[in-house]
């Protein structure tokens, strides 16, 4: 069974996104363990992206600033073996397509299994083109995590039927950042998703303050969140932790 | 119907975000559909003929044929289309298409401005809203087709992220596509990006090779020996190679920006230094890192500065049915140059680099054998970033 079932056994999940070597992977470390000691259930790790078609202004800067300071794959993965020392809650990885091809599918993902991340989530892999990844992820037993969005529709159940980890449910229309509102029909989602399978749903894209991930945890599994963590980093730097910590704390009371 | 779509070989496919997945299949149905459909097709050539001005000239370059001394050359002049390039062609199909399915917006990306202004163009004459997004750094180099697209009506958004140039106006298109989906048709310029636009842009700049064989026919009574394009994501290329491709004889050049050099990290040449990944919407080759961070690629032509090449391209480099070849900013300088004093033409910088081949490839070939080269584009708007390279400041 998957290991990213146990994130959504502690009442709502509050999935915390953080971008590896933004701006260096101590601060990433520091940035994770605080999460997690305020609550965070699951961690997302964003492996940077030159080109982050799915992503808005606030990780795509963290994506440069990570690669502009000399961030690798490779790095990221002694970087993971290093926290998972002690850290337990699942982990994924957040990254693109071409990130995993280009190191090859099957090293990528043999070495997820080895240190320890549970998942994978890349916004560019629809669907349609989840066989480039699929059979190696079953392979291993790594979760290849399944998106939603507003525009999916008639492709709900067919996704939901076949997702594995948790469904990452896409509130708005558009790339990451912050949203002032967010006026998809999210719980109709939800519903059509629950008729079709058993795995959690978590929202994402656009959540930053408690009241929204309220208002989103009332109708899902959990929330997650990115661009309010690495606006945090991106203010911070390296004095970034200690607000995350207490950023995540105020979200994670918010959701229950 | 689900399945693999849009492959060619190993290549292509749907590589996109799920909330485009149902923009990209209404769009592909809708396409399935009107590509048979006789009046859309009559309307389509109606506007080629009467808008566009087609069939363009195939034209016996009869002073550079004797200055090089071998195949006799021919030219096919997409520059003398509207709008100075072979862009017009794939974007009447598309705002077409995009105008019978409901869509009363167009975005589209622009490296050069051709795609830019022919996206401009079209929704003025068809009457809808448009957005180009085109790297800062290509607005800076080519003023005055930013000019001509707000003149048209166009909104012209410029790019600063990443090297702010074609790759980075193509990823910004494609984030606002993902906001704005309803009304919105993303008007690609290239034979690239995921299914169906490989075979949507290829199917209407086809017209090219499909005139180029039956001028020549009538001209010569034969097949040209070789076809020589210039090849960014490849679209006036595959439309100059698609109607030979079956004709096995006949040799299919590809021409790539190397910028600085293919030894240097200066180049823009995807076949001949990239290798195969995946990104923007496809598979195929692309300039990168060990890691698979694309690489911030270099051309003095902003309509081939970019690091990947169209998914049909790298299968036919794969098969081996066609070559691709890589040509020096200073080459297609100096061809830019050459035809302008030879011939009269002034070709795009981009056809200057096809041309810069056709030079070394004649000389090598018999006088009876017969070369085409596509000029894709006409060179005005290249002329004061030339004089700027020969060291000479003009303004317009």
């Amino acid at each position: 069974m998957s290991k990213i079932k146990s994130a959504f056994e502690n009442g709502k999940a509050f999935i915390a996104f953080i971008t590896c070597g933004d701006p260096d992977l101590a601060t990433t470390a520091a940035a994770v363990r605080a999460a997690v000691d305020n609550g965070a259930d699951l961690i997302e790790l964003g492996i940077p992206f030159s080109d982050p078609t799915a992503e808005g202004p606030v990780i795509q800067g963290a994506n440069l600033r990570a690669l502009k300071n000399g961030i690798t794959t490779d790095k990221i993965f002694d970087f993971v073996r290093g926290l998972r020392r002690d850290v337990t809650v699942p982990m994924v990885f957040m990254t693109y397509a071409n990130v995993v091809f280009s190191y090859g599918a099957d090293r990528f993902i043999h070495t997820c299994k080895e240190i320890g991340i549970d998942g994978l989530i890349l916004p560019d892999l629809p669907f349609e083109e989840k066989d480039e990844f699929l059979p190696t992820c079953r392979k291993y037993g790594v979760d290849l995590i399944s998106l939603i969005a507003p525009t999916s529709k008639n492709r709900i159940s067919m996704l939901a039927k076949e997702a594995e980890g948790f469904l990452y449910i896409v509130s708005s229309l558009g790339v990451t950042g912050t949203r002032s509102e967010i006026k998809t029909d999210i719980s109709s989602i939800v519903d059509l998703v629950r008729q079709n399978t058993d795995i959690p749903s978590a929202i994402g894209f656009g959540i930053s303050t408690p009241e929204q991930a309220k208002k989103m945890a009332d109708i899902s599994d959990g929330v997650i969140v990115g661009s309010a963590i690495i606006k945090l980093l991106e203010r911070y730097g390296k004095d970034a932790p200690k607000h995350i910590g207490e950023y995540v704390k105020s979200m994670k009371d918010a959701i229950g | 119907m689900i399945g693999k779509k849009g492959r060619f070989g190993i290549h292509g496919g749907q590589y996109i975000p799920e909330t485009l997945m149902n923009a990209l299949i209404e769009l592909d149905e809708a396409y399935s559909r009107y590509k048979i459909d006789p009046e859309f097709n009559e309307e389509f050539t109606k506007l080629l003929k009467e808008y566009a001005g087609r069939p363009s000239g195939l034209y016996l370059a009869q002073k550079m044929t004797r200055d090089l001394g071998g195949a006799r050359i021919y030219l096919k002049r997409e520059d003398l289309n509207h709008t100075g390039s072979h862009k017009i062609n794939n974007v009447l199909g598309q705002a077409l298409l995009a105008k019978k399915m409901g869509k009363t917006r167009l975005i589209a990306e622009t490296g050069a401005g051709q795609h830019g202004v022919a996206t401009a163009t079209a929704a003025a004459l068809m009457g809808m809203e448009c957005v180009v997004f085109m790297g800062e750094e290509d607005t800076l180099r080519q003023a005055l087709n930013v000019y001509r697209m707000r003149l048209l009506g166009a909104k012209v958004i410029p790019v600063k992220n990443g090297t702010a140039t074609l790759k980075d106006a193509v990823s910004e298109a494609m984030r606002e596509w993902t906001n704005r989906i309803d009304d919105t048709h993303y008007c690609l310029g290239s034979v690239m990006g995921p299914h169906p636009f490989p075979t949507m842009v290829r199917d209407f700049q086809a017209v090219i090779s499909k005139e180029i064989k039956e001028e020549l026919m009538e001209k010569e009574g034969r097949l040209p020996d070789a076809v020589v394009a210039c090849v960014g994501g490849g679209s006036n290329a595959i439309g100059s190679f698609y109607h030979f491709i079956e004709d096995e004889t006949v040799r299919l050049i590809g021409c790539e920006a190397a910028g600085r050099g293919i030894d240097t990290f200066e180049t823009a040449a995807t076949v001949n230094t990239g290798r195969v990944g995946i990104f923007h919407g496809m598979k195929s080759y692309f300039c990168q890192d060990e890691y698979g961070q694309i690489a911030p690629v270099y051309s003095i032509s902003p309509g081939l500065d970019y690091p990947g090449v169209g998914p049909e391209h790298a299968h036919l480099y794969d098969i081996g049915r066609a070559e691709y070849v890589p040509v020096t900013d200073d080459e297609a300088v100096c061809a830019f140059e050459y035809l302008a004093k030879t011939e009269g033409i002034i070709p795009a910088i981009e056809s200057a680099h096809a041309i810069a081949h056709g030079m070394k490839l004649a000389p090598t070939m018999a006088k009876d054998q017969i070369i085409i080269i596509t000029v894709s584009g006409r060179g005005d708007k290249d002329c004061a970033a030339i004089a700027r390279y020969r060291g000479e400041d003009i303004h317009e």
